[in-house]
């Protein structure tokens, strides 16, 4: 039935992974049931609400979509890779600020899609920031705290690039 | 003291679930875990032949498979919890497998239990089922007609219940100047937390206790119900909702996997684990709403509403669920006259089986129907006497003087000032410049509109007593414990069972500010029905106006033993100590002085109590509060239809909502667009359609409309405070404001835009496509 199991290996949060797994395993599953990173949801069958994005090789990605063979060789990041309690990522910091969760069930895929939004767009408008989120929803919230929190998390993003940009100007 | 109450606190319970630390019912690792898979009936309506499972138990990995009858006596039927009294409820038995008959697509019709996620559903999907079908009954007034087929053979007519309350006295309609009649269909709409339903259950077979995690809304509930289904002690039965993703009435009720997997837990003697698919719970997870509500409303030119006659046939699905009779009942038809002074009113509501899946309690739950009955047939009847909207609304709502004011069916509302919220809306959305700019935009053939929606809701789930009367099966009165450790944190335990709405923080928020002790002191538990003694759950927006109001006198009772000490130590009376902002001090002298802290150590310690005293400092509240709450309020939608492709822009969205006490404006505004994203969604885009054949069409994600971000513009919301008398803390609830007011709103905008083509209603949702029949109809007219 070729479910014969073949090997995969992810770098995974900067960690590298090696496991074996049956060919029709989905990345979800796998980073959820396999690398114990239960932080990716799964809110849906039919790769319409978002909550299992997580970033493979910087790409926003619906990890219910994907295969694990699929992601073989890759770099993901997951919500648990984004920060931390004490060093979270601008992303985090401004959903907590902003209230742009309830449930938090769709919030680590609505973050992990949010800053793949805020790499092709790092300055949104509203408009832009709902138009960008059409691959989430969230059940809880209405959207508007999202939307503020997305504004907020690139207002964030843009100030320690500049920052960045400035240490790295003086130092030259 | 520190103003705590009232604060836009950051919430308490963000950093795990923005960081993946969550603990949701499928993050939940049991050692020895099998999984569950329910295998559902494709039909709506068969007898079951036959039943084979050979092949499916040779998939590797399979440990047991069951089917309904073989649970035959071993398990009992899952009961609905609301018997309505005086209208002739007849319940059906709802086994947690079918036993011969399938009567919903989705119905369960076997259990598979195996080792791992995808091997459960490889077995699932090799059971061979024959079915004979049988003819359904889908919609619910074809299904009361005498020829309709019966989804439970005893059942006439398929009633489930027939309901009356009030009558209108026939002179009353006939001396009316104007009337309008018009029939609305409040439809079926899936709640859709973005989590499904999981439950895992894990048995001890030398303690006998079985301890089952399940998404549900009221775990005490939960223990209660599925104790007499599984015949097992309640003290022997641990149900604990882990950290949920979403409810909204969804996960209220008490369901038959929640049964089947705490009876293969028992049985097998190994944890056991089902996590519900989407499309599956599309099928087998209850809706909400699915009412005809046929209103007639009498009055005068001069504005005057003298009565309203409302009939509400609601479709129940297959089986009773949980709330299910109360929501077209009590929760509807004691609400149908709403903000207004009716002086007669009438509500008659039947019932109906069909071969769908059950309707439950959704976000408002019989409130939001009511309101948009009684909030389209005022626009209507203004119409018709050519009134403005506002006016009709100012002439016949209950004024600041009428309270405690007594509706046409006898409830009594705690508190109101309608005026209030509705000047303000008025004034953020500047109403005349609105109608002057629609004047002109009208005449360049732009279809813009204003919808009203003025009400009020009845919360706080509630007098338990009142309970009683209604049939509800439960008390509604709510517990917490306060419980101050030795070195001062304190651990608070509640019986409200919080999913999204951010107890942990507004419940802190009131223990912070009563005890004068940091946020980061405080504890709060939920949810473990081990833990928390006793309580309810979280549902009709009750959870701050009865659960609140018990932490809060619950702190109170803690603070009033710690001053007896501070006083013995000090050596005063307790009425000479001052407690403020964590100090207890000596009135006039107040350097003698006790913190807080110390005083939680010398009540643990005892080593030096005063007389009387008992050792420890911690204290309970059961509160049972007099009356419901009703908050209220006015929401205004303004919209652009696209005459040529009927597509609804939604333009502004102004809510002013008074629901007594703020605890902390940043979450209620939170609940406030939450609440309001799901009512708009049922007036424009969400709706489960089924097929003749009692096919739910609208089984994904894909064919469902979820609304998404780009579908609403920016909220504009507040809020006015008029405190509840009702309660410690003056709260009323915020939790479905958002989704009672909101369709009644948008759907007199869209009708108001619409008014140049004299187009009175169109069925929910708007979409495009209705919208541009209604309006292509009317101009070949
Ligand atoms: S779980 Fe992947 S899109 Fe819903
Ligand atoms: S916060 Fe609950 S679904 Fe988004």
């Amino acid at each position: 039935m070729g479910n014969e199991k073949v090997n995969v290996t992810v770098k995974i949060n900067g960690n590298e992974k090696r496991a074996e797994v049956e060919p029709r395993t989905l990345l979800a599953h796998f980073i959820r049931d396999n690398l114990g990173l239960t932080g990716t949801h799964i809110g849906c069958d039919t790769s319409q609400c978002g909550a299992c994005t997580v970033l493979v090789d910087g790409q926003a990605v619906k990890s219910c979509t994907l295969l694990t063979v699929q992601a073989d060789g890759s770099e993901i990041t997951t919500v648990e890779g984004l920060g931390q309690v004490g060093n979270l990522h601008p992303m985090q910091q401004s959903f907590w600020e902003k209230h742009g969760l309830q449930c938090g069930y769709c919030t680590p895929g609505v973050m992990m899609a949010a800053v793949g939004l805020l790499q092709q767009n790092p300055n949104p408008s509203d408009e832009e920031i709902r138009e960008g989120l059409e691959g989430v929803i969230c059940r809880c919230t209405g959207y508007q705290f999202i939307v503020d929190a997305v504004k907020h998390a690139a207002q964030l993003m843009r100030e320690t690039e500049a920052e960045v940009q400035l240490v790295g100007e003086e130092r030259l | 003291m520190t103003k705590v109450v009232g604060t836009r606190l950051k919430r308490k319970e963000d950093p795990k679930l923005i960081t993946g630390h969550g603990s949701f019912a499928d993050d939940i690792q049991l050692p020895g875990m099998l999984h569950a898979a329910v295998l559902r009936s494709p039909h709506a309506h068969a007898v079951i032949k036959k039943i084979n499972v050979e092949e499916a138990l040779k998939v590797p990995g399979v440990v047991a498979i069951y089917t309904g009858k073989d649970l035959e006596g071993k398990i009992g039927p899952v009961p609905t919890s609301w018997y309505v009294p005086d209208c002739d409820l007849k319940e059906a038995p709802q086994y947690p497998l079918a036993i011969d008959r399938v009567r919903y697509v989705g119905d369960g019709v076997a259990l598979v239990i195996a080792e791992g996620r995808y091997a459960v559903k490889d077995a699932m999907y090799l059971i061979d089922v024959e079915y004979e079908t049988l003819s359904p009954a889908v919609g619910q007034k074809e299904s009361l007609k005498d020829n309709a087929p019966l989804v439970h053979d005893d059942i006439e007519n398929n009633l489930a219940f027939h309901w009356k309350a009030g009558t209108v006295p026939e002179e009353v309609c006939e001396k009316a100047e104007a009337s309008v009649k018009q029939s609305f269909y409040v439809q079926r709409v899936a709640p859709s937390p973005i989590e499904t339903r999981a439950a895992i259950g894990r048995y001890n077979p030398g303690t006998g206790e079985l301890t089952l995690w399940c998404t549900s809304q009221n775990p005490h509930i939960h223990r209660m119900v599925l104790s007499e289904v599984l015949d097992i002690t309640e003290a022997k039965l641990r149900v604990i909702s882990p950290d949920m993703g979403g409810g909204f009435g969804g996960k209220i009720g008490v369901y038959p996997d929640e049964a089947l997997v705490g009876f293969a837990a028992r049985d097998l003697c190994r944890p056991v684990k089902w996590i519900e698919e989407r499309s599956e719970h599309f099928t087998a997870a209850n809706f909400g709403r699915d009412e005809v509500i046929d209103v007639e409303i009498y009055g005068q030119k001069d504005g005057t509403i003298t009565a309203l006659r409302v009939t509400n046939t609601h479709n129940v699905g297959a089986y009773l669920s949980t709330m299910g009779p109360g929501v077209s009942t009590i929760d509807f038809g004691l609400m149908i006259t709403g903000i207004y002074k009716i002086p007669y009113a009438s509500c008659e509501t039947f019932g109906v089986y069909t071969n769908t899946t059950p309707t439950d309690a959704y976000r408002g739950a019989g409130k939001p129907e009511s309101t948009y009955q009684i909030e389209r047939a005022i626009d209507l009847f203004a119409k018709e006497i050519g009134m403005d909207p506002v006016e009709i609304r100012r002439i016949n709502m209950a004024q600041k003087e009428d309270f405690p004011f007594t509706n046409a069916q006898g409830l009594v509302y705690d508190s109101g000032d309608y005026e209030k919220p509705l000047t303000k809306a008025l004034e953020m959305v500047d109403y005349q410049k609105f109608r002057e700019e629609q004047k002109e935009l009208r005449k360049r053939g732009k279809l813009v509109g204003i919808g009203f929606s003025t009400y009020v809701e009845l919360c706080g789930f509630g007098p338990s007593k009142v309970a009683g009367g209604i049939g509800f099966q439960g008390g509604i009165w709510e517990n917490a414990t306060v419980r101050v450790h030795p070195r001062g944190s304190v651990t608070v335990y509640c019986g409200t069972s919080p999913h999204g709405q951010g107890h942990a923080t507004t419940f802190g928020q009131i223990v912070s500010e009563k005890l004068g002790i940091p946020m980061d002191d405080i504890e709060l538990v939920f949810s473990d029905t081990k833990s928390v003694s006793m309580g309810w759950g979280t549902y009709g927006s009750r959870s701050v106006a009865v659960g609140g109001s018990s932490v809060a006198i619950a702190a109170d009772r803690v603070i009033d033993k710690a001053k007896k000490i501070a006083a013995h130590e000090l050596e005063v009376s307790v009425e000479e100590i001052v407690f403020e902002e964590g100090i207890f001090s000596v009135k006039g002298s107040p350097s003698l002085q006790r913190t807080f802290k110390e005083i939680a150590k010398s009540a643990n310690m005892a080593w030096n109590l005063p007389e009387g005293i008992e050792p420890s400092l911690e204290a309970s509240s059961y509160f049972d509060p007099e009356n419901f709450v009703y908050p209220f309020g006015t929401h205004i939608a303004v919209v652009e239809v696209d005459k040529e492709t009927g597509q609804i822009e939604l333009k502004r969205y102004v809510a002013v909502d008074d629901v007594g006490r703020v605890i902390n404006p940043l979450t209620a505004e939170g609940q406030v667009h939450g609440g309001l994203a799901q009512g708009i969604g049922q007036a424009l885009w969400e709706g489960i359609v089924y097929s003749k054949d009692g096919q739910n069409l609208t089984g994904t994600f894909m064919d469902y409309a979820m609304p998404k971000a780009r579908f609403f513009p920016k909220f504009e919301t507040a809020f006015t405070e008029t405190l509840s008398p009702v309660n410690p803390i003056g709260a009323k609830g915020v939790g479905e404001t958002g989704t009672t007011a909101s369709t009644p709103a948008i759907m007199n905008a869209v009708m108001d835009a619409l008014e140049p083509y004299g187009i009175k209603d169109i069925e929910m949702p708007l979409t495009p496509e209705k919208v541009w029949r209604a309006i292509s109809e009317s101009e070949g007219k």
